[in-house]
């Protein structure tokens, strides 16, 4: 195809974008399961691991380990700058605007747990409404129903649309005078669905309500920027991103994290301890109790690296037409119903079959070497909206390929050929 | 594939397409509700008992097809059985589908159910099989807490 001109159209498909170099950085692809090449689509569980991010954790252990903060031999200061570096790498990764808004956490579910005892106790008060939606995983729901009872609360659920979008008129009308507070997936674990969360704070904020974002799904698919979402808190884990399990990020308003007291008691949290009184460190030390997960911190900054290095433009792109891909593949088979039809969506195609249980597509997919999650994806409110007891969540990552996709239709197609 | 064809014997198949006994029994105060919170499956089994043998045995609920058909053959082997033979059945159905004794050596015992074999090559789907056994056993001790399989 060319332009009027004459001249060569830019190829708007061409962004530089080699899976098969990406796949080779992931050790674990090369496996096979039932004898078949592994085909991993559980990324929403949790995500495989470039060889440098396992490479870092191994030089860690191997040539670095010593406590940090408190040690002045060469170890440990050398422990200790390398830990300092990821606070900054974390914060330019979502441009927070200081690195004291960086708080290493175990995960995502630690970080909004922690926003619920240590800010929600001071925001939340007997007869006020805690708002969630109802697309939430239950990390951010259950430390709320907490946070209700203990304060006397209540928590109330914004709906979610048939296509598995948020209503946003419904949200809109939700917020009465006793909102106390927001809390909102960026992207749903169990459909896929993008919310708009720059639109949704600005309302949340009209109402002078606070919004707290979970953000596990979105970080390993879309360039996030807590500035421009505007949000007052936001949490993720590394595990989802490339990087090792147990370290997670909460991101909190510098102003608001100054005004929290302590969520655990410990060492490295406190300035000076006395049986007079205890004075408790600046943050974001303050909240960072114990000795924290340093490998794992160390682990997360090359995850960050990496997914840098391929740079979101290109694996958007990628991702946005596999995704797309799958969605209609997955669509076409007799007998599938999707479950979320979202506009926006990233990473996650869920669905049912009329021929078989999720559990037994589960079982027969994985005798193909294809891993995919069945069952309720810890967002029950969500299968009882669309009355099913489970679904077949396929998840994809940078690495995943359309060749994939096709092994997967190839395995459901025979669920037909078995059950129906 | 293998085990796969183990696993979904075409017997398997049928029951779960079309289940046996799936029904209430209304006037039967022996009834239980199983909960599988890991996949979300739901069951009620009801038994109408005679003095203590197992008159009529039933089951409604949701799940995959493991956990249905296992439900199904259940009721069916267990009608007419005294309660103590129905709780013996449940330990040698344990046994089997967590690979513990052969289909063979629990094939008197067992009859039709040593059709679940292949469930012990399949360790996640265990609880599965056993879920409307486990309520079964409920029922008959008039359980009031639901059972779960966690
Ligand atoms: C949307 C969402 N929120 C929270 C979590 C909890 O994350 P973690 O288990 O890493 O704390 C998950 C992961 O399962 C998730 O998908």
């Amino acid at each position: 195809m060319s332009a009027p001109s004459g001249l060569p159209l830019p190829d708007v498909n061409a962004v530089p974008y080699d899976v098969d170099a990406i796949r080779a950085d992931f050790p674990i692809l090369e496996q096979t399961v039932h004898g078949r090449p592994l085909v991993y689509l559980d990324n929403a569980a949790t995500a495989q691991k470039p060889e440098v991010v396992i490479d870092a954790i191994d030089r860690f252990f191997r040539q670095q380990n010593a406590n940090i903060h408190r040690g002045v031999h060469a170890l440990s200061v050398e422990a200790t700058a390398a830990y300092d570096a990821v606070r900054a790498k974390v914060r330019a990764f979502i441009n927070a605007q200081d690195d004291r808004e960086i708080i290493f956490v175990r995960g995502t579910t630690e970080a909004i747990n922690l926003v619920a005892q240590s800010f929600g106790r001071g925001a939340v008060g007997r007869g006020d409404e805690i708002l969630v939606s109802e697309m939430e995983h239950h990390s951010n729901l259950v430390p709320w129903q907490l946070l209700a009872g203990q304060v006397g609360a209540v928590v109330k659920a914004a709906p979610i649309t048939d296509d598995g979008e948020l209503d946003l008129d419904a949200l809109r009308a939700a917020f009465t005078d006793r909102t106390k507070l927001l809390a909102v997936t960026h992207v749903s674990n169990a459909l896929g669905t993008v919310n708009p969360i720059a639109e949704i704070v600005v309302q949340a904020h009209a109402h002078g309500v606070p919004v707290v974002v979970d953000g596990a799904q979105a970080v390993p698919h879309i360039p996030v920027d807590v500035t421009a979402l505007g949000c007052d808190f936001y949490a993720f884990s590394g595990h989802k991103m490339f990087g090792p399990t147990g370290i997670g990020v909460l991101y909190g308003r510098a102003e608001l994290l100054e005004a929290m007291p302590p969520y655990q008691g410990g060492g490295g949290m406190i300035a000076s301890v006395s049986f007079e009184g205890t004075t408790y460190a600046p943050i974001p030390t303050r909240f960072e109790a114990g000795t924290p997960a340093i490998a794992e911190v160390i682990g997360l900054g090359l995850a960050i690296d990496y997914l840098n290095d391929v740079s979101f433009e290109a694996l958007m792109a990628y991702e946005d037409e596999l995704v797309g891909y799958a969605v209609q593949q997955i669509g076409a088979v007799p007998g599938v119903r999707l479950i979320g039809t979202p506009q926006e969506r990233v990473g996650v195609v869920s669905f049912v079959m009329d021929a078989a249980h999720p559990h037994d597509v589960g079982t027969v997919l994985d005798q193909d070497g294809i891993a995919v999650r069945a069952g309720h994806h810890c967002s029950q409110p969500v299968m009882d909206h669309f009355g099913v007891p489970a679904t077949v969540r396929a998840s994809f990552a940078l690495y995943n390929t359309p060749e994939e996709v096709d092994t997967l239709v190839g395995g459901l197609r025979r669920v037909n050929e078995i059950f129906g | 594939m293998g085990n796969l064809k183990e696993l979904y014997q075409e017997v398997i198949l049928d029951h779960n397409r079309s289940p046996r006994n799936f029904r209430e029994i209304a006037d039967t105060p022996h009834h239980a509700e199983g909960h599988n919170p890991l996949c979300g499956d739901n069951i009620t089994v009801w038994v109408e008992l005679d003095g203590d043998v197992i008159s009529d045995a039933s089951f409604i609920g949701n799940g995959c097809a493991i956990s249905k058909a296992s439900a199904s053959l259940m009721t069916q082997a267990v009608k007419g059985k005294r309660v103590s033979e129905a709780k013996e059945l449940f330990k040698s159905f344990q046994k089997l589908v967590t690979g513990r004794v052969s289909p063979e050596e629990s094939k008197d015992l067992l009859g039709k159910l040593i059709l679940f074999a292949g469930v012990s090559q399949f360790p996640v789907r265990v609880k599965c099989a056993s879920l409307s056994w486990h309520t079964m056993n409920a029922a008959l001790e008039d359980a009031a807490e639901p059972v779960t399989t966690e």
